[in-house]
């Protein structure tokens, strides 16, 4: 099905078939510290320079373990392997000056077998970091049959360096079963007390009837 | 006897013979639909533990099921009176993701919707705080002055509470004739109303007996605990997504933001206040700079599929800063769609601010936090 709206979408819009073209485009360049890019000049002026600044200095500092995910105006996406999470939010918070997290998303990758918890941090004390966010990624071994909390599927918390994730990690632990190390609370939220199936925001948990 | 396995969520509790506690919720009048448990020992608060999630819907998960566009209708759901600003992250993002330009009369029209919606929430959310504390006639204001802006809305979406009018390329449906005119003087009488609420509000003695000096948050720790909105500005950081991160055509407009260094419960109920003749002048400048005439929307293939990648954007609500994360694999369904909610956000700062209270200033702390526990359960 998707082949044959993908070539209606080609024949309706070609404008349209253009734009998402230019996207496809930019993404490898985007991705340029791990792939080197084919055009460096022309991309590089585009990338918005404050923010290549941010992505910069992790790199520098944190070298192999980090991989900038993204450099798009106002984003900095930062994918960090689950051994160097503490010390780059840590980072963050004292040379960067990032002073809390917006946001902690976990989301679902059964195909590659892991788990990524994505921490949207933002900052109320920087003026210049005020449009800003950096997206740090990380990703916890996933297991097919969960026992959340006595699996492997776990990931050091950030709590002792941002206060304010204290809730939002609950809540990650309970909708995917990852169990954040070092969180003093890792009781559910949300969820009723008694919920003894699979932790919901998986993908193998299926909504009845869809 | 031995102790019983219990499921990860519960825990057997000692009996006290000082401390006592209580559920307040989750279907109490007042607290909405969120149990707290407090410890009290005597008239004091030593432990307080708020329990969310009596109305979690799985709105993210729903999310998961449905195309870019028939995700609108449930995911403002979780809170009705706001429903055009928990839209506008989402509908942002997945403009982004389609790579769609909107034009500029469909961003002045989101953003006198999204400003009519604010200050719509604001009116509730006041005449609760004033039921909260004995005020009737503060329930009874708020909660019929709203309707004068929610006839403004009825006629620009056609619902009174559940609108449905952010679409990703623009909004549902232009507006009808001669609104302008009938905006800009339901705005004006509006504000003249609001402004006389100070009178029997704000500058009451009791009202500030009661609330200032009450449930004091530190600017250090409303960074800290990392919350949003009026809770943030009433602690004496200034920071508002509108000025700060401009979407739309917020950068445009004329307004100011309010900032309270105080950091107590009466600041905190007052900022909303003020916020709402802010969104006043916003909602006129508006008026006068929006294009008379012009495409309000662009029109969506059937099932548009969103590029590879994710996107966060936050938006200001009624509340605080709302934040939509959303991952794409380049299908017709979003793969992950996160909100990050203000009321959720600011819940962290409910023990932090309760414990060493008395009992009685609960539920003037506990309103005064912004907080909409639909919202923040999802």
């Amino acid at each position: 099905m998707s082949s044959e709206s993908e070539k209606k979408n080609v024949e309706e819009k070609p404008e349209d078939s253009k734009l998402t073209e230019n996207k496809t485009a930019e993404k490898p360049t985007v991705e340029k510290k791990t792939v080197p890019s084919k055009k460096p000049q022309t991309e590089e002026s585009e990338l918005p320079a404050f923010e290549k600044g941010i992505g910069d200095k992790i790199t520098e500092k944190f070298g192999e373990k980090t991989i900038i995910s993204f450099v798009k105006p106002d984003r900095v996406g930062v994918k960090v392997s689950r051994e160097s999470i503490h010390d780059v939010a840590e980072f963050a918070r004292d040379v960067l000056n990032y002073d809390h997290v917006d946001s902690v998303a976990g989301v679902d990758y059964p195909a590659d077998k892991e788990i990524e918890v994505v921490y949207h941090l933002s900052s109320y004390t920087d003026p210049a970091l005020s449009r800003q966010i950096l997206e740090l990624a990380t990703r916890a071994q996933r297991e097919d049959d969960p026992i959340p909390g006595n699996d492997a599927t776990k990931l050091p918390s950030l709590r002792d360096i941002f206060y304010s994730v204290e809730f939002h990690e609950r809540e990650v632990f309970e909708m995917l079963g990852v169990f954040f190390e070092g969180h003093p609370d890792n009781r559910r939220l949300l969820l009723p007390e008694d919920w003894a199936d699979l932790p919901p925001l998986r993908k193998d948990f299926r909504n009845k009837g869809r | 006897m031995s102790t019983p396995i219990l499921p990860p969520g519960l825990a057997i509790q000692k009996a006290d013979e000082r401390i006592m506690t209580l559920n307040v919720g989750p279907q109490h009048p007042g607290s909405g639909h969120m149990r707290i448990i407090v410890q009290i020992d005597g008239d004091y608060i030593v432990a307080c533990d708020p329990d969310p999630g009596y109305v979690h819907r799985g709105e993210e998960k729903m999310a998961e099921y449905r195309n870019y566009v028939l995700n609108i209708p449930h995911l403002e759901r979780p809170v009705i009176h706001d429903s055009c600003n928990i839209l506008y992250p989402y509908v942002l993002g997945v403009e982004e993701l389609l790579g769609l330009e909107i034009s500029e009369r469909a961003k002045y029209i989101r953003v006198i919707a999204a400003e009519l919606n604010r200050c719509v929430y604001t009116m509730y959310w006041l005449a609760i705080y004033g039921i909260f504390l004995g005020h009737s006639t503060m329930f009874m204001w708020p909660a019929g002055d709203r309707e004068l802006l929610i006839d403004l809305l009825e006629k620009m979406t056609g619902a009174r509470v559940t609108h449905s009018y952010f679409i990703p390329g623009g909004i549902r449906n232009d507006l009808p004739a001669n609104f302008e005119d009938v905006c800009l003087r339901q705005v004006n009488y509006f504000e003249k109303r609001i402004k006389e609420y100070a009178d029997v509000f704000y500058d009451n003695p009791i009202l500030i007996s009661r609330t200032e000096k009450t449930g004091i948050l530190s600017r250090e720790d409303a960074i800290r605990l990392g919350t949003t909105g009026s809770v943030l500005r009433a602690s004496g950081v200034d920071y508002d997504v509108r000025k700060k991160e401009p979407y739309d055509v917020y950068d445009e407009l004329d307004f100011e933001t309010n900032v309270m260094k105080s950091g107590d419960s009466y600041a905190r109920s007052k900022i909303p206040w003020l916020d709402m003749m802010e969104s006043c002048r916003i909602i006129r400048d508006a008026l006068q700079k929006m294009p008379k005439s012009g495409s309000v929307r662009v029109k969506l293939k059937p099932n548009p599929k969103g590029a590879i990648g994710s996107v966060y954007k936050r938006v200001e609500s009624g509340r605080g800063a709302l934040g939509c994360y959303i991952v794409s694999d380049k299908k017709p369904i979003p793969y992950r769609v996160k909100l990050s909610v203000p009321s959720f956000r600011n819940l962290i700062a409910l023990p932090h601010l309760l414990i060493g209270e008395k009992l009685g200033n609960m539920p003037s702390i506990y309103w005064s936090l912004n907080y909409w526990p639909v919202e923040a359960d999802r």
